[in-house]
């Protein structure tokens, strides 16, 4: 049995937009090469929560937070440089989210703004990044092609390995799937399945049985509170709370 | 029920109504353009639009005007796009909203209405007299640069703010600064509507007359300029010239000027058709 490492701790967080709590006084960790499912109904905060750890929150002006989130024991407001911990912290959007420019061009987009440079290097990364999104073999032929032309589960993919090129720690999905056919959908499942052997990843999803299939560890989101966090299997069978098991039975949300 | 009107009735009247409405937007602009080719393009030829103007401007071409207004638009652009479309991106990608950024805005909005002639006085009391340029092509650039700014601004922050709100998240989700997200990710898919904007205004300051009345315009100077704190002969005011300041001059030669100048501008407008209809077609999102 491996050790267990805490990836991220997230210590009484709470978020508001223009004083509207969206979340209430969070508290749990996330473990190194897991999966964590979040679930939860709509505005339940779950997106909220993933905005948090890589700050892109901080892009609204009306947004504030009170709390500690650590990241490799390390306060992303104090201790991170905001880039840099958007570089660790990869994201991945509920649509495909390909820039208007080349499959090349999208891949090296954050290397280049972090300053690596030079033909050669940037090409391996691309190859890297691609085959570890299980892209490589369907574009290494067209890869100075729009972006756009790749189909809806290709766009996903390539913004993971947009993701990967920047060799992040923790990649946060933000319900990849949800505007994705059965088929592609279960080709990104399976990358995060050989994805979370060198990252860790957070999963928030709509699809109940999504997280089921996927995660480890699954955490239930209610009206910017966290519910329940515990192992998948718990969660669907023998869920602690009431209101999880309502959810995860399809009673709402 | 009975109706008042049969609905296939009703169909043909609003459409003859919209169509009229159409009709009568471009009958003008179509008139115009033919009486000034028909009257115009019979002294149009190399020599008309090469060489000096001859006998106080009653014969001999209209060169130097054509260059002077060259020079003009040209000066405009060096000046009025860079300020232009840096404070757009101000405005659109940096300012927090609050009251300073509400009264920039209503600064712009107004300069926007204000009328040419004002502008004119504005370059004479300023360029000219104050910062004694003199009566230049700096002094003329400038003030139409000032004049078309606001419609630089305006287009140049709609372009910007017409770019995803996803291509922004995007690069600053892959660890980019504000800066890295405005050059790479936004400004490339806002360039065609802000080049679209800015030779649209350009295309307006190649036919102010009011503006260069007092800033820079020659009435008659049968040479080019040397430099530009040198004055300048222009299409616009060359026109005015013909058709009220010189007595006996053949009709044609004004109607001849005009063509130059509704040509010039037709051909800058007909590059921002053909620059968005490519970006168009390139536009997938």
């Amino acid at each position: 049995m491996v050790k267990v490492t805490e990836k991220i701790k997230v210590t009484n967080l709470s978020v508001s937009y223009a004083g509207e709590p969206a979340l209430k006084n969070v508290s749990f960790t996330v473990r190194e090469h897991e999966i964590l499912g979040v679930i939860g109904p709509a505005s339940s905060g779950k997106t909220t929560f993933l905005r948090t750890l890589n700050r892109l929150n901080d892009l609204d002006p009306r947004y504030e937070y009170s709390g500690e989130v650590l990241i490799d024991d390390k306060d992303i407001y104090q201790k991170w440089n905001i880039f840099q911990l958007r570089k660790k912290v990869g994201m991945v959007f509920a649509l495909p989210s390909p820039l208007p420019i080349s499959i090349f061009e999208n891949l090296v987009y954050g290397p280049r703004r972090d300053g690596v440079w030079g033909r050669k290097r940037l090409e391996e990364i691309v190859e890297r990044s691609l085959k570890s999104a299980f892209l490589w073999d369907e574009v290494k032929d067209r890869l100075h092609e729009s972006a756009l032309k790749l189909s809806g589960g290709q766009q996903q993919r390539l913004c993971i390995a947009r993701t990967l090129a920047l060799e992040p720690a923790v990649i946060l999905f933000d319900e990849p799937c949800s505007g994705l056919d059965p088929i592609s959908t279960a080709k990104i499942e399976e990358a995060m399945q050989e994805l979370k052997k060198k990252y860790t990843l957070i999963l928030v999803t709509n699809n109940t049985k999504q997280a089921a299939r996927v995660s480890d560890r699954v955490a239930f989101f209610l009206m910017g509170e966290l519910v329940e966090l515990d192992q998948a299997q718990k969660i669907f069978t023998v869920p602690k709370d009431k209101r999880t098991e309502g959810y995860v039975s399809g009673r709402y949300g | 029920m009975k109706r008042l009107l049969d609905p296939e009735l009703e169909e043909k009247i609003v459409f003859f109504f919209l169509f009229l409405s159409t009709l009568i937007i471009v009958a003008p602009v179509i008139l115009v353009v033919v009486v000034i080719i028909v009257r115009g393009s019979s002294v149009l030829n190399w020599e008309f639009l090469t060489t000096m103007p001859r006998m106080g401007m009653r014969a001999g071409g209209i060169f130097p005007a054509i260059a002077g207004t060259f020079y003009l638009v040209a000066g405009t652009l060096i000046f009025a796009l860079p300020v232009g479309i840096f404070s757009a991106i101000y405005l659109s990608e940096y300012s927090k909203r609050n009251a300073l950024t509400r009264i920039i805005e209503l600064a712009i909005v107004n300069l926007a209405g204000v009328p040419s002639v004002v502008f004119g006085l504005f370059g004479l009391g300023f360029f000219v007299v104050f910062l004694r340029f003199g009566a230049s092509i700096l002094a003329g650039s400038l003030t139409l640069g000032v004049m078309v700014l606001p419609v630089i601004i305006t287009t140049s922050r709609e372009a910007l703010q017409s770019v995803p709100r996803s291509f922004r998240e995007v690069s600053y989700s892959l660890g980019a600064t504000r800066w890295q997200t405005i050059r790479h990710a936004v400004l490339p898919n806002a360039l065609p509507g802000i080049l679209t904007g800015a030779i649209l205004s350009l295309s307006r300051a190649a036919g102010e007359t009011a503006p260069i009345l007092f800033t820079v315009a020659a009435f008659y100077l049968p040479r080019l300029p040397k430099s530009i704190f040198d004055q300048a002969m222009a299409l616009p005011y060359h026109l005015y010239v013909l058709s009220t300041q010189v007595p006996n001059v053949r009709l044609e030669l004004q109607y001849g000027t005009a063509l130059v100048l509704v040509g010039l501008i037709i051909i800058a407008n007909l590059i921002t058709v053909i620059i968005r209809s490519y970006f168009r077609a390139r536009k997938q999102w």
